[in-house]
This record gives C-alpha cells, sequence and structure tokens, in this order.
C-alpha cells in the first residue's frame, strides 16, 4: 500500500467554474453537457468545445471509469501516479489514482471515485481502483 | 501562397556553454544573434525582422530589439513552446515571401542550469487564469509524467518496450562522442538506459533530455540576399505547425500533431519520408522520437519501437540517420526548448559542415520536427523541410 499521502494543491475557482467546486466540496463531480450538440465534454467550460455553443450544463458524472493511461512520479517527496482516466460517461480526464499499491496499477484497470482534500481548497476528484469490477 | 523556394537559411550558430553562470539571459540572446549573423556574413544593420519566443526576457521583442539596438520592420513573438525556433523559420520565410522583411534573425537563449530549475519533475503553475491549470496542477502534471503517460499507453496499444526506447537515446549518444560541446559525451548501452533510475514509468533518467544553459540563432533571408552571400544556400522547402490537445475530453495519446505538420510540409515540399536523407527530430524523450517518426510517416504507426531499434537512427550504419549532434538527449536543450538546434543541426548537414564521423553523404533534403508544450496535454508541432541548392 502507498505510505504517506501526496499534499493537493488547492484549485482556485472562477465564475466559470464554481459550480463544480462547490459540488465538489459536497463530494459530487460534475461534468459539462452541450445542449446544442449533447456533445459531454471535459475539462469544464462555459463553451462548447466541439460545436462552440454558449448552451452547456452541468450534468453529474457516475463516479465510475478506466484507467486510460497513467505514470507513477517516483522523483518526488512522496511518489504519486498521475493518470488520465475515461469516465463511464466517454470523457477522459486528468486525475490521480489514490489509495492502492502504485506498483499494481494498470491500463484497462477498473476505478471509482474518491475526492481527496486540498491544501485550503475545495477537495480534487481522484480515483482508486474499484476491486469489485476488475479489469475491463 | 507557398513558401517553397522564397527563403534560405544563411547564418547559424549554437553557443558552446552550457553552464551559464556568468552572462544574463539578454546578453546570451546578443551573443548568438551576433554568431548567427557572422555566420552568414552579414552584420546587425542588415536585419529588417526579428522572431524570438517565449524565453526571450521582458517583453519578448520589445525588449530584444532595445537591447541590440535593432532597427526592424517586422517583428514576431509566436510562442509554441520549444518548437516555436522550427516554427519561426516558416513565418519567417512567409514574411520575407510578402515582403515584410529580407533578413530575419531569430534567437533562442536561456539559463536553466544556472537558475537551478526543476525543469522536468516540478509541476508548473501557469497561473489561475489558465483554464486548463484547475483541473490539472492539484495533480502533479510535470514535463516528464506527462510524456510518460504517452509512452504507457503507447507500450500498452503497441506492445513498445524500454529497449527500443533505449535505442533512441543509444543513437544520439554514438553521435554525442564526436561532439566536444555535447554535455554527455560517453557512448551508452540499451542495458545502460533501462538500469538508470526511474523518473516517472516507464522513463528511465537516460530516456531524458539534458537541461542545458546557452542558445541558439538563425537567419533567414530572401533568395536575392542569399546569392550575394558566400555561404552554401540551404532553402526552405516546406513549413507545417500544428496544435494538439486534449480535444475536449476525447483524449488519444497515441499521436502527435506531426501527423498534420508532416503532412502540410511534406506537401509544400512535394517531396515523401524516403526522399529525406537526415532528421532532426525534437527529443525532450525517447518517446518523443518514436512517436514522432511514426507520425512524419517514416514508419507505419505502432511500428516505431521496431524501426529505433538495433541502431538504425546512427549515422552511417543506420537506414535514418538522427541528431547527428547528439540531440536534447546528449548534447543541448538550451532553456528546455530544443527546436532551435534541431534546425542548426539540418543546416550543419546540407552544407556538409557536420563533424566528419557523423556527416551523412549526399545529404541534400533534410528535416526538422520540433514538439513545444507536453505531449501528454496540449502542444504545437512543427516541421520544416531544408534543401541544399
Amino acid at each position: 500500500m502507498a505510505s504517506a499521502e501526496r499534499k493537493f494543491p488547492a484549485p482556485l475557482p472562477n465564475p466559470e467554474t464554481k459550480p463544480f467546486w462547490e459540488a465538489a466540496g459536497e463530494g459530487r463531480l460534475l461534468l459539462k453537457r452541450c445542449r446544442s450538440c449533447g456533445e459531454v465534454h471535459y475539462y469544464p467550460r462555459a463553451h462548447c468545445p466541439f460545436c462552440g455553443s454558449g448552451e452547456t450544463e452541468w450534468q453529474p458524472a457516475s463516479g465510475g471509469g478506466t484507467i486510460y493511461s497513467y505514470s507513477v512520479m517516483r522523483r518526488a517527496e512522496v511518489p504519486y501516479a498521475i493518470a488520465y482516466v475515461t469516465l463511464d460517461e466517454g470523457v477522459t480526464m486528468m486525475t490521480n489514482l489514490v489509495d492502492c499499491d502504485l506498483d499494481a496499477i494498470r491500463i484497462g484497470q477498473r476505478v471509482r471515485l474518491v475526492f481527496k482534500p486540498t491544501e485550503g481548497g475545495p477537495p480534487v476528484p481522484t480515483f482508486t481502483p474499484d476491486e469489485s469490477r476488475g479489469i475491463r | 501562397m507557398t513558401i517553397s523556394g522564397k527563403a534560405y537559411i544563411a547564418g547559424i550558430y549554437e553557443h558552446p556553454t552550457r553552464k551559464a553562470d556568468d552572462k544574463s539571459l539578454a546578453q546570451l540572446h546578443a551573443e548568438v544573434a551576433k554568431g548567427a549573423l557572422e555566420d552568414a556574413g552579414l552584420s546587425k544593420r542588415d536585419v529588417d525582422g526579428y522572431f524570438c519566443a517565449g524565453d526571450a526576457p521582458g517583453l519578448g521583442p520589445l525588449s530584444l530589439v532595445d537591447y541590440m539596438g535593432l532597427k526592424v520592420r517586422h517583428v514576431d513573438a509566436t510562442e509554441t513552446g520549444g518548437s516555436s525556433y522550427v516554427l519561426h523559420v516558416g513565418h519567417a520565410a512567409e514574411a520575407i515571401a510578402a515582403g515584410k522583411c529580407s533578413v530575419a534573425l531569430i534567437t533562442l537563449a536561456g539559463r536553466p542550469r544556472a537558475e537551478g530549475m526543476a525543469t522536468g519533475t516540478a509541476p508548473r503553475n501557469y497561473g489561475a487564469a489558465a483554464p486548463d491549470v484547475q483541473f490539472e496542477y492539484p495533480f502533479g502534471p510535470t514535463v516528464v509524467n506527462m510524456y510518460a503517460m504517452c509512452a504507457m499507453r503507447h507500450m500498452y496499444e503497441y506492445g513498445t518496450t524500454s529497449q527500443q526506447l533505449a535505442w533512441i537515446k543509444v543513437a544520439a549518444s554514438h553521435h554525442a562522442q564526436h561532439n566536444p560541446h555535447a554535455l554527455l559525451r560517453d557512448v551508452v548501452t540499451v542495458e545502460e538506459v533501462v538500469a538508470s533510475p526511474m523518473i516517472a514509468d516507464p522513463l528511465h533518467r537516460l530516456d531524458c533530455c539534458v537541461i542545458t544553459d546557452g542558445g541558439g540563432a538563425l537567419v533567414v533571408v530572401s533568395l536575392d540576399v542569399a546569392k550575394r552571400l558566400s555561404r552554401p544556400r540551404v532553402k526552405v522547402r516546406g513549413a507545417g505547425e500544428a496544435p494538439k490537445h486534449q480535444m475536449g475530453g476525447k483524449v488519444d495519446l497515441t499521436y502527435s500533431g506531426a501527423v498534420w505538420s508532416g503532412p502540410a510540409a511534406f506537401g509544400e515540399a512535394a517531396v515523401t519520408p524516403a526522399d529525406i536523407k537526415y532528421v532532426s527530430i525534437y527529443d525532450s524523450f525517447t518517446i518523443t522520437v518514436l512517436m514522432t517518426l511514426e507520425d512524419l510517416g517514416f514508419c507505419a504507426k505502432g511500428q516505431g519501437g521496431k524501426f529505433v531499434a538495433d541502431g538504425n537512427l546512427i549515422s552511417g550504419t543506420g537506414k535514418l540517420p538522427f541528431n547527428t549532434d547528439g540531440g536534447g538527449l546528449c548534447n543541448n536543450h538550451p532553456a528546455n526548448r530544443g527546436g532551435m538546434t534541431k534546425v542548426i543541426e539540418a543546416v550543419r548537414q546540407l552544407r556538409g559542415e557536420a563533424h566528419p564521423k557523423v556527416q551523412v553523404k549526399n545529404c541534400g533534403l533534410a528535416l526538422a520536427h520540433g514538439t513545444g508544450g507536453s505531449l501528454g496535454t496540449r502542444h504545437v508541432s512543427a516541421t520544416l523541410i531544408m534543401e541544399r541548392e
């Protein structure tokens, strides 16, 4: 198991992303969906990166996903696993893999959402292996 | 409008220093500018276009034309990270073709070693206004682990191995042994690369480029100016540039922007990868080279590992000699921006002025490629094709 916990710097919300971080504070991960073309995107923004529409709305994520890629940063005070996780909603997000053996992480592994506190800011969405689901 | 045949690279200069404790940043810019102009047989009074990027101090071109005392009628400070200087050659050729200038000076300089910068292993915060920062910075994205995630996915999808990646470093080290200025001059083996300490899986220390101070400069001129100079003429045949990013969450780390910048440059030059005699490929990491070679069409997608293995990139023995100065992996990566030295070594090859031990025979057509930013998040690829006339 991982030993010491990495400290997460605080994200800095702005008017465009305030709802995302407020929801994070309540343990909910929000995505943005375009009302015009229907596409879900990440990271969230006011304007749809696919069709350019300004009509985007927040939608909750299920919290399940699959590891797309990862790397364990060995040259850090506390080694940590950065990753791209593909959510069940279809978007791939940058995150960390936590609460697990860093040497046992594999691409394709099922993961589930877990929020981690930050230093003086809202918590950030990270993921941990979902032992009940195995490798997809 | 095409730039093909409209501009020539007349002057090159690579600063010999790799650690510049006793020089200022502006001073380094002026030193490389002077070097490239002398190489071309021109003076600063001839310069009427100036190009620089994010490494420039202060207000970029405003600060540096002031410091160097340049009187120009065209400036361009397009910033695309380490690919900037490859891209600037194309932009300079466009400006020359449009009559905006006839002698364009491009400079790069930096002193990350002297400043003790944690170049590849510390996350960089580009400020709260950068739309991506709040969704990425808390997770510790560094230069190394972003490229490492590309390598990890490439290995997963195509079976690429650490040993195959190591061959890229081995080839670079074979070339660097002949470069008296190279930071790392020892020839290394595949075994030594994979046995070096892990930085961010699957990238080892020897999969990473060097951190160096110094810089370089280029002088790009019109045909009229090139005709009255005594140096061998290196013609700009084609240029392409393309950004690639996370595509709204449709992330695909298996390819780079070279899949777009390459065809644009090859199309403009009206040549194919099979025509190219020498390549300078941006080598921030071994994976950068492997993916770029695939994306430019030197081998099929996913076959990069097999292509680079067994010394295929070593000049004199391999089919596609690359980075004969030792590249960023062994020679020089000034200011953490390798694009400038990529163009410089390609011009040396085309002039026949590379080290005799690495000079490619009948090197008439060469390619330089830059990757700026981060392959794992957002980057700009720039491809340049040059010909000896």
